[in-house]
């Protein structure tokens, strides 16, 4: 074997060398993949087992892997919801001497959902909305640190369940460019992108029967430019009133917190005779409550999630009559009175449904749900054990989607360069 | 279709002194394949997004034909960015993998069925209309993902390094694909790349650019032939022109044994700026190999000998050192190219004896860069 494997990788694991890199990766044995759906791509994609987690592995030209690498380490940097890489691998050889591709890794990005695996199963009311409104959310994010994606769409996204709704990442950053800012031509130009793909990909789910509940794609693709122009107008735009309305910047500020941003930098000017002032957010990162959560109790969720368990300290917070006390101080309480048992509580075997958090979330529901059938309170610990014997065993595993079966999962996966019929 | 006209146009990034594309002129006639080329950082790519509305024209204008953009949104501007995006639909037929951006913008299906049938007949790919992309090949997919872009019908196609992520062997038949494509199509095209025989094969005209200036447009024979400066001569063509400066004595330009001599007009068009000097060019095809004591001959040490079958290259020295500083070539400094008969090549470490075929030299001012007459 040639010594010319390559390995480019932060914290390189060992156990990358025993990989079959000598075989293109369409030709890799079924025993050393993990059977997981995909969104539609031109290059090759596989998943992996490795070391305990799963990794996913696609085979590309060598420049190109090296850039996109090089562009999810600073998107990682910046803090923006995305594929963690894990390194690039160059040099590969067949057997007889051929050279074969350069792989771009990344780590499977646990829990998540790609979108055809979810519009064709897990389909509920509203969905599509909150679907849309995660990539517009995080399309705003990456505009905001400059990013421009060139290729947005559903297949370049990832969805995670977070409290009922969803959070969007990326994970295809092989058109993406870095700059200090984006002009309203590139931001817009991206949209249009992401407008016309979203559609293509629907219409694709439709032509293959595995759209369901969606009337009208064209509309969905407006959606989310709709979603996208608030959202950044919210962010972004300047807003001016006279000097006697000046509840109207902490009004501000407090909207864009429960947007789930903070707001880093706020830049206030008066006119000359100080009659009217305009205010306009200069810097702003979203995370407002995912940080406020990993402050008090060093939990780190997704920011739906955050809110809602916020929502369910401060619950306890009044319940247990404590509003006089340190915040910190109840947080830790709650963390080790509440939520810890009640993870804790879920057997082990039925831990790979779902994230801790949300699995909380769900119960939170399901008591509501309980509460509201039986007229009166439910305490918490009962709710936990109907969620856990009633609800938690009939979800799919969404750690790994195991249980599509091969045909579903082939169908909704759609890989141009599968052949294994 | 439409011409493109960029008119003086200007993009200053933030935070930046000088201007990533200074000024340009530039008019593209509708139908032309235009190749901006140039080293990295020459502002091609940023003159290509500033036509796309990706980038903003600090001063200036752009113009699609007779209608001013420079403040168009890109989707508005009926422009295609070919290549950047062509991710195929597995359950949609090959016709509506191609018109599906059609329909959206809400076209009548009968015009959405005549548009792809006509592209997929310039395509070859009117046989698998209603297939779907899976029996496709590679280079069929790549063409329908090209048709989704010819169905739209814009008035110019962009194109930013296309063929950058391909083997050398699949560029080069792409690179004559496209280039058959776009005479066959008639849309203006405007391709950008950094490989200047890409740029020569391709392109009706090409612009050549450096730190964001236009250094000259033209056709490739006349970039080939007549550079403007300096810097396109050493740019254009491969292996890259000889580039020496010589001191102007007696009516010739000498360097070392070498004596070449100028025209009359060549040594009016000098001035005191030149110091007394003038900068010679000449490609290694307008080296011939000669005898010992032949006029104006000078003699090269052989270093290397490159061998391509039809052609035959040395890569040398002027024999004298002192001599040999004052010249360059894209080999390197003190490098000097010569073409040689492949069936009678020398041998590493010969000396032989070369001499500029009469008139094929090139003249630039050492003050300025620029041509002088011949
Ligand atoms: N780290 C990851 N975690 C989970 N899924 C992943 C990961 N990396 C890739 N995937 C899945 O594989 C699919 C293809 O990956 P990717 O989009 O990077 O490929 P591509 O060939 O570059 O796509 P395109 O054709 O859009 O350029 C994605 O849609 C996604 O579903
Ligand atoms: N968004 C940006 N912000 C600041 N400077 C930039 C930006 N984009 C490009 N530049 C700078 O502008 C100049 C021209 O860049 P441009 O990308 O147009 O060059 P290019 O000729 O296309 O180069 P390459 O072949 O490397 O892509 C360079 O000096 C580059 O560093
Ligand atoms: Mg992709
Ligand atoms: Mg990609």
């Amino acid at each position: 074997m040639p010594a010319a494997l390559q390995i480019t990788a932060a914290a390189p694991d060992p156990a990358l060398l025993d990989l079959p890199w000598h075989i293109p990766l369409a030709e890799w044995p079924e025993d050393i993949l993990a059977a997981l759906p995909r969104g539609i791509s031109r290059h090759v994609v596989r998943f992996v087992r490795m070391s305990g987690r799963v990794i996913a592995i696609k085979e590309i030209g060598e420049s190109v892997a090296h850039r996109e690498y090089g562009l999810l380490r600073s998107l990682q940097r910046l803090d923006v919801p995305a594929v963690e890489p894990v390194g690039v691998i160059t040099g590969r050889t067949s057997r007889d001497g051929e050279p074969l591709d350069s792989v771009l890794i990344t780590k499977h990005l646990r829990f998540s959902l790609p979108y055809r695996a979810l519009f064709s199963r897990y389909l509920a009311p509203d969905m599509v909305t909150r679907l849309i409104d995660a990539l517009a959310v995080l399309l705003v994010r990456l505009h905001l640190t400059g990013f421009y994606w060139g290729d947005v769409s559903l297949s370049n996204t990832l969805f995670r369940r977070d409290a009922g709704a969803f959070s969007a990442y990326l994970v295809d950053a092989e058109t993406g460019d870095l700059h200090p800012e984006l002009t309203r031509g590139q931001r817009e130009y991206d949209l249009e992108i992401a407008r016309v793909n979203i559609i293509g990909e629907l219409m694709d789910l439709e032509a293959g029967g595995l759209l369901q509940d969606v009337e009208d794609t064209v509309e969905i693709g407006g959606m989310l430019v709709q979603r996208y122009t608030e959202l950044w107008k919210e962010l972004t735009e300047a807003e001016e009133f006279s000097a006697d309305e000046r509840w109207r910047v902490s009004a501000r500020i407090q909207r864009l917190n429960q947007l789930g941003f903070d707001v880093g930098e706020l830049q206030m000017t008066t006119d000359v005779d100080g009659t009217t002032v305009q205010i306009q957010p200069k810097v702003v990162d979203a995370g407002h409550h995912h940080r406020r959560l990993m402050r008090l109790t060093g939990l780190d969720v997704q920011e739906n999630q955050a809110r809602r368990l916020l929502n369910d300290m401060d619950t306890y917070r009044v319940a247990t009559d404590r509003l006089g006390e340190d915040e910190e101080i109840v947080a830790h309480d709650w963390l080790t009175e509440v939520f810890e048992p009640t993870i804790a509580s879920i057997p082990p075997n039925l831990r790979r449904k779902l994230e801790p958090a949300e699995a909380f979330h769900e119960i939170l529901e399901h008591r509501w749900y309980l509460a509201e059938k039986a007229g009166h309170d439910i305490p918490t610990s009962e709710a936990v054990a109907a969620y856990v014997n009633n609800v938690l065993p009939n979800r799919p595993d969404e750690e790994a989607i195991l249980e599509l079966d091969t045909a579903t999962l082939r169908a909704i996966s759609g890989d141009l360069d599968d052949d294994e019929e | 279709m439409a011409s493109v006209t960029y008119d003086h146009a200007t993009r200053l990034y933030p935070g930046s002194e000088t201007p990533a594309v200074d000024s340009l002129n530039l008019e593209i006639a509708d139908g032309e394949f235009l190749v901006l080329v140039g080293p990295s950082g020459c502002g091609k790519s940023t003159s290509l997004r500033m036509l796309a509305g990706l980038e903003d024209v600090n001063s200036g204008r752009i113009l699609i034909g007779d209608r001013d953009v420079t403040d168009v949104q890109p989707k508005d501007r009926d422009i295609a960015m070919v290549f950047q995006n062509y991710a195929l639909y597995p359950h949609m037929t090959v016709a509506d993998n191609m018109g599906f951006a059609l329909k959206i913008a809400g076209t009548p299906k009968a015009e959405i069925r005549q548009r792809v049938e006509e592209a997929a007949k310039i395509l070859d790919l009117t046989q698998y209309l209603d297939r779907k992309p899976k029996a496709l090949s590679g280079g069929q997919r790549q063409r329908v993902a090209m048709g989704r872009a010819i169905v739209r019908q814009p008035q110019v196609f962009l194109m930013d390094e296309p063929l950058s992520n391909l083997d050398a062997k699949l560029r080069v038949q792409t690179r004559t694909q496209i280039a058959s494509l776009q005479r066959r199509l008639g849309v203006t095209t405007v391709y950008v790349t950094h490989d200047q025989t890409e740029a020569l094969t391709m392109g009706d005209r090409i612009a050549v650019l450096k730190d964001g200036l236009l250094q000259q447009v033209g056709t490739p024979r006349e970039m080939y032939d007549t550079p403007a400066n300096v810097f396109v001569a050493g740019f254009i063509g491969s292996p890259a022109m000889n580039i020496g400066s010589f001191k102007v004595a007696d009516g010739k330009a000498n360097l070392g044994e070498t004596h070449i001599p100028l025209s009359r007009t060549t040594l009016d068009a000098l001035t005191e700026d030149d110091k007394g000097e003038i900068t010679l060019g000449f490609r290694p095809e307008s080296l011939d190999v000669t005898s010992e004591g032949t006029e104006g001959a000078f003699p090269v040490n052989v270093n290397l000998v490159e061998e391509l079958g039809s052609d035959a290259f040395v890569y040398g020295q002027l024999a004298s050192a002192e001599a040999a500083e004052h010249i360059t070539s894209g080999a390197g400094e003190s490098q000097i190219i010569v073409r040689v008969d492949p069936r009678n090549t020398p041998m590493k470490g010969d000396r032989v004896w070369v001499k500029i075929r009469e008139g094929e030299q090139h003249h630039f001012s050492p003050a300025t860069g620029n041509r002088l007459p011949n």
